[in-house]
């Protein structure tokens, strides 16, 4: 069992927590991912790691209330524990060597986007981050990413906090006014890191995506989170797990990780009313 | 007295019935049964059976314990040999094993080995009493990366021994593949954990959510005390065909579909981990994980399913028992079909109609026989001009693995063949000091006993190694 140390709502439909799991906390970098299990009989889920401490031994992790095993870890509170807590998994992050980078992250896809531009930032790096919500509401960790990032762009889809537009809209300006980036590294919806992608295209500035895709033992065996990549024009299938969970953005087949992502939407809306009317007769 | 030509039949469930349920389908002998099998043991002097033991179990001797009843006395002889007996009873291809060498063979049916085996041990969990003692410890700890079979047999070997033994696990649960992959109504989980209990109480650890080559690295188990390390990882990441359409939805690996329903318990009423259920259902491929698949898929309430292979019967590399099993329970058998394309929904009206990008067949092409390849093994050939379209929902692939590259990429010094199977001496030894390996892990996809075997002869040289220090 895993102690939940800290728990913090960030708003109203993402949470932060910080998990004891000493020997995670050890080795974990920016980019890897854990994967817990809330209960006995529990499905299991990837969480991106948001961070570590060492000291303490605690794996941060932050998670959008999305379906029945989400909710049923925010129904959790500091002192409680969760079932099992694996990783760190998949490859970090490659920051080494570069020194302008620019963060784009969406929505939840922030909380993970932050410690690597963090990391870069104590790289020496130097890190334009563009943060985009669809409301005022749904904003997080916008102290956290103002203290690592020379330039911040907020960006809210109705104009409620920072500015009215989509993260490529900062994005698109800056590669016009001829800014250059040695990468853009970008986490948040699928349909989201697709359009970053074509933003950059017509610049050939490099882009890293971070993909999320359904996994269930997330060490390299069931072959659930395949990926299929255009590598120089020849399709080729790589497992998120193990060779990711970030990729080239050029490479990636945003469409069908987009299809695949929907497999079991009927089951998962199911299940989540379910556990929802659960927790309202409790 | 005449000896009975015939093996006794195990007692099973009937087809129609099991076809709809995840229990166990063969039942066991009773003891009765046992007794009068174990009376057609010949007891031959030079014991051929044992020889064709991977783990050398000494046959005759427990087969003579059952002959005069004393069932706990054939267990202790069993479990000398082997640390998972109720496992070995079960899944063991001992068709082509011990039984293939009994000398009754020759006229008759073998003794059933394999089923007297499954019936010593579930007696001795139901009625056994007393738990094993924990072996005076040597002071020595090892680290066992895997709790698959041969993971388990490395450990439970080296813990009788007197070794301080400590298993690493991926999962959540113990057991590997006899969890994850092996279906429920062939191994119950029951019996698996039962059998990791006794290792518990040999005194060996169990250290799940830990992966090796992620959480913690080879060298650092080294750092952390331990003396020597044996890998028993499995086999890893299923292979696809490499054809149009295997990223459709409701296309499946088998490990995953299997590990869906096994491990994760979507076969129960109202699981957490969803699996596609129902429909018509094609499983690629012709081994044992593709006969578990099929018959998941129809436990699961598929209204068809169908095993899709490229070549005849006669090359089907699955046991008998679990063909003849798969039959019976209605999986119609599409042989020397070949698939080239998965075919899905694509509405060219609505590109957000849900059903979009969901499978609805697959194309095969049928196949001939040609010469035998190097293996042996007559190769398929297409038919020019038959390809046809098989209607159905989900497709499970099922032709194999690649071994996991999660320890290879972290270990210095360990080296692997062409394939990515860890290299190993005839001790089990790796390219590196004191690091052990076996199963699939260096074999690729085979055999439960064979890496059983492999644990068991890792677990001697291990010990040898360190005596001799």
């Amino acid at each position: 069992m895993y102690k939940i140390i800290k728990k913090r709502i960030l708003n109203p439909t993402v949470t932060q927590m910080e998990i004891e799991a000493p020997l995670i906390a050890n080795k974990a970098l920016p980019g890897q991912f854990i994967i817990l299990r809330v209960d006995e009989d529990g499905e299991r889920i990837p969480l991106t790691v948001a961070g570590t401490n060492k000291q303490n031994g605690t794996v941060k992790i932050i998670f959008q209330i999305v379906g029945a095993t989400t909710e049923k870890l925010n129904h959790k509170n500091e002192g409680d524990s969760i079932q099992d807590f694996v990783g760190p998994l998949g490859v970090a992050t490659h920051i080494k060597g570069l020194k302008k980078v620019c963060i784009v992250g969406g929505g939840v896809g922030c909380a993970i986007a932050m410690p690597i531009a963090q990391a870069v930032h104590e790289m020496g790096g130097e890190v334009t981050s563009i943060i985009g919500f669809r409301k005022r509401d749904l904003v997080i960790l916008e102290d956290e990413f103002k203290a690592c990032s020379e330039k911040l762009h907020l960006m809210t889809d109705d104009g409620s906090y920072g500015r009215k537009g989509n993260v490529c809209v900062p994005l698109t300006e800056m590669l016009e006014a001829g800014e250059k980036f040695d990468m853009i590294i970008t986490i948040g919806p699928l349909v989201m890191m697709k359009f970053v992608v074509e933003a950059a295209r017509p610049y050939g500035t490099p882009v890293t995506v971070s993909m999320n895709p359904i996994m269930i033992d997330g060490t390299g065996m069931c072959g659930g989170c395949r990926l299929t990549l255009n590598q120089d024009g020849k399709k080729v299938t790589k497992f998120a797990c193990v060779d990711g969970p970030e990729f080239n953005g050029y490479e990636i087949d945003f469409d069908e990780a987009i299809s695949r992502g929907k497999m079991y939407w009927d089951f998962e809306r199911h299940a989540y009313e379910e556990t929802c009317n659960l927790f309202k007769q409790a | 007295m005449a000896i009975n030509p015939k093996k006794h039949e195990m007692p099973t469930q009937e087809p129609q019935v099991r076809s709809h349920n995840f229990d166990e389908v063969a039942l066991g002998y009773t003891e009765e049964i046992a007794i009068a099998e174990a009376q057609r043991c010949l007891n031959c002097k030079n014991q051929p059976c044992v020889n064709g033991c991977p783990v050398n179990i000494n046959i005759p001797d427990f087969i003579s314990k059952i002959k005069d009843g004393d069932f706990e006395g054939a267990y202790r002889v069993i479990s000398k040999s082997s640390s998972l007996p109720a496992v070995c009873g079960r899944v063991c291809p001992q068709e082509t094993q011990c039984e293939s060498k009994c000398t009754l063979g020759i006229k008759f049916e073998p003794v059933g080995i394999g089923r007297l085996e499954r019936f010593v041990a579930d007696w001795h969990n139901e009625n056994a009493t007393d738990a094993p003692g924990k072996p005076q410890s040597n002071g020595y700890k090892i680290a066992v990366v895997g709790s698959g079979p041969s993971g388990l047999t490395c450990a439970g070997d080296l813990a009788k021994k007197g070794y301080k033994v400590t298993v690493f696990e991926a999962l959540h649960t113990a057991g590997g593949v006899l969890v994850y992959g092996i279906p429920e109504f062939r191994l119950p989980k029951s019996i698996v954990a039962k059998e990791v209990d006794t290792l518990k109480a040999l005194g060996v650890d169990i250290e799940p959510n830990v992966v090796i080559g992620k959480t913690l690295t080879v060298d650092e188990l080294f750092d952390m005390g331990y003396e020597a390390v044996f890998v028993g990882s499995g086999a890893g990441l299923p292979n696809f065909m490499g054809i149009p359409g295997e990223s459709l939805k409701g296309v499946y690996s088998a490990n995953e579909f299997l590990t869906r329903s096994n491990l994760m318990k979507s076969y129960l009423k109202n699981p957490e981990t969803p699996i596609m259920k129902g429909g018509k259902v094609a499983v690629v491929g012709g081994g044992n994980v593709a006969m578990d698949a099929a018959r998941t898929a129809l436990r699961l309430g598929a209204e068809k399913v169908y095993i899709v292979y490229r070549r005849s019967m006669e090359e089907l590399p699955a046991r008998k028992e679990e063909v003849e099993h798969a039959i019976e329970e209605g999986i119609e058998f599409r042989l020397l079909n070949n698939p080239i394309e998965i075919l899905g929904y694509d509405n060219p009206d609505d590109k957000f109609d849900p059903k979009n990008g969901f499978v609805t067949g697959m194309k095969c092409i049928k196949m001939e026989l040609g010469e035998p390849d190097e293996k042996g093994r007559r190769r398929p050939i297409p038919v020019e001009g038959s390809e046809f379209v098989l209607s159905v929902d989900t497709v499970i692939i099922s032709i194999g693995t690649s071994p996991n590259p999660l320890i290879k990429n972290t270990t210095e010094g360990l080296e692997v063949n062409s394939r990515g199977g860890i290299i190993v001496n005839e001790d089990g030894l790796t390219s590196r000091e004191a690091v052990y390996a076996g199963g699939d892990a260096v074999t690729g996809a085979a055999t439960v006993i064979s890496a059983m075997g492999a644990g068991k002869m890792a677990a001697i040289a291990i010990d040898e190694y360190l005596s001799s220090k």
